[in-house]
């Protein structure tokens, strides 16, 4: 289908988006790699005057190795969170769950700010953000503001950010020395997240000393599985672990769909936990 | 109306586009250049695939604007004349098409993952051409075909 018409603005800087949006009011759209709006534009889902582009925001671009922690740019590709140096080997979960994410095609034009600020409540990569508390810089006009993960996510593609702000970085603490995988459980190449699981650990004598875990696409929000993650303390076998996965399932009311229903999705929140956890910790 | 210029398979075009043209419209029907297809309405089947400043896209979701200033390769211009690409002799030699509609889209994209890995294991090619559906082959000969494009372009180095 053809998207309804509506007039596009090529954004310079951030500023310029934000007087864009300002000026457009409403019914303007803000567009980082289109590889969920277009599509949405394409079923004729949304309607906006006026789609204001900020893919060629050079601000907005890129990855900086900030001592502690690794402030990626809202506009920066899958493709170059995935193939980064620093992203690969201090936050490997992040660049696992990246890497899952659709297609090539896809991942060379979707943005990991895209990603999170259009939170499906099926994408892969909001659970890594809450699980590793990563801090999102937004602008308006009135100036930047942070706010952390666990505030950010606010509902099914509803976040901390306004309709006329601008998403500009997000920053997530170094993980150097932990482990990390993300498990992705669906049935066909390229399809979305039935469940999947991120778990980043940090290991000290062979036990688990922290472990870190969010779950994508078990309610309308990522959800960080806290119970876990304090009962992993301590924990050293296959067995230990998969005892402390059991309270992945703690807290959760998850909703049936065509691919699971509700007590499969209890199950796979359990399995796949021990199985995230055990990759990314080397136990078998 | 907004001024777009673009290079497509080697020539340079200007023209006023609508903010929703697609990219893979502007193709077709401004520039008549019909070997890219359509082929889902939900960014799925990656047969739209081109490459724009030598990296792969869906061109079905993108608009025509976003590509101003770009290039812009498509399956009618990846041979040289009358010299094929390694990668569609290869889909020839390989019978990795039948009804050959998803063709196009998947020489492109075999040449990109070709491009960013020229030894791709069979894993690797099989997951690398996710973003692309066939509906006749069942992928065998498609992944035999980046196989031997993968010898064909190494004997082409030296
Ligand atoms: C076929 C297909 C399969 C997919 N599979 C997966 C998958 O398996 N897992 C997965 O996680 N995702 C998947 N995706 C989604 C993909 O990851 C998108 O790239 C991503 O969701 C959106 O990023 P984008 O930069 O393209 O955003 P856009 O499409 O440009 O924008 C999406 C939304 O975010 C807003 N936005 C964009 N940038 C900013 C910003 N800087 N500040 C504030 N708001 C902003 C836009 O206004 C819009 O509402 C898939 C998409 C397709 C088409
Ligand atoms: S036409 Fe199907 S992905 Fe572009
Ligand atoms: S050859 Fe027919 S769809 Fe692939």
């Amino acid at each position: 289908m053809i998207p309804v018409a509506f007039d596009y603005k090529k954004a310079s800087s951030v500023e310029d988006a934000l007087a864009a949006l300002a000026e457009g009011g409403e019914d303007a759209k803000l567009m980082g790699g289109g590889q969920s709006l277009v599509p949405v534009l394409r079923l004729r889902l949304n309607a906006p005057s006026v789609v204001v582009d900020c893919s060629s925001i050079p601000e907005l671009k890129g990855i900086k190795d900030e001592g502690g922690k690794i402030l990626i740019g809202a506009g920066t590709t899958h493709h170059a969170v995935m193939n980064d140096p620093a992203v690969k080997s201090s936050l490997k979960v992040l660049a696992d769950a990246t890497a899952s994410v659709a297609d090539p095609q896809i991942r060379h034009r979707g943005t990991l700010g895209g990603a999170l600020a259009h939170s499906d409540p099926r994408a892969d990569q909001p659970p890594v953000a809450l699980a590793l508390d990563a801090e999102f810089t937004i602008a308006g006009t009135t100036g930047q503001r942070t706010v952390a993960a666990a505030d950010f996510f606010q509902g099914p593609f509803e976040t901390a950010v306004g309709p006329d702000e601008i998403l500009v970085s997000i920053a997530f603490p170094k993980l150097d020395g932990w482990g990390g995988h993300y498990e992705k459980f669906n049935r066909a190449a390229q399809a979305w997240s039935i469940i999947g699981v991120a778990a980043a650990v940090r290991m000290e004598g062979g036990k688990i000393a922290e472990a870190r875990i969010g779950l994508t696409n078990v309610g309308g929000t990522p959800h960080r599985a806290s119970a876990v993650e304090q009962a992993l303390v301590g924990a050293s076998s296959i067995a230990e672990v998969e005892a402390a996965s059991m309270h992945a399932s703690d807290n959760l009311s998850p909703f049936a769909d065509e691919d699971a229903d509700v007590d499969y999705r209890l199950h796979l929140a359990r399995v796949l936990t021990a199985r995230s956890v055990a990759r990314a910790a080397g136990i078998s | 109306m907004e001024h777009l210029k673009v290079t497509v398979d080697g020539t340079t075009y200007q023209k006023e586009v609508e903010p929703r043209t697609l990219l893979v419209h502007f193709l077709r029907e401004d520039l008549g250049r019909v070997g890219t297809v359509v082929g889902c309405d939900t960014s799925n089947c990656g047969t739209c695939t081109v490459l724009v400043d030598g990296v792969s896209v869906k061109s079905c979701s993108m608009l025509a604007v976003q590509a101003d200033g770009s290039e812009i390769t498509t399956i009618q211009g990846v041979s040289d004349g009358n010299d094929w690409h390694p990668v569609q002799s290869a889909f020839k030699e390989c019978h990795g098409l039948q009804c050959g509609y998803c063709t196009p889209g998947m020489v492109i994209s075999s040449i990109d993952l070709l491009n960013e890995n020229p030894n791709p294991t069979e894993a690797e090619i099989r997951e690398g051409l996710e973003g692309n559906l066939c509906r006749c082959t069942g992928y065998h000969n498609i992944v035999k075909s980046v196989q031997r494009a993968a010898e064909l372009m190494e004997g082409t180095k030296s």
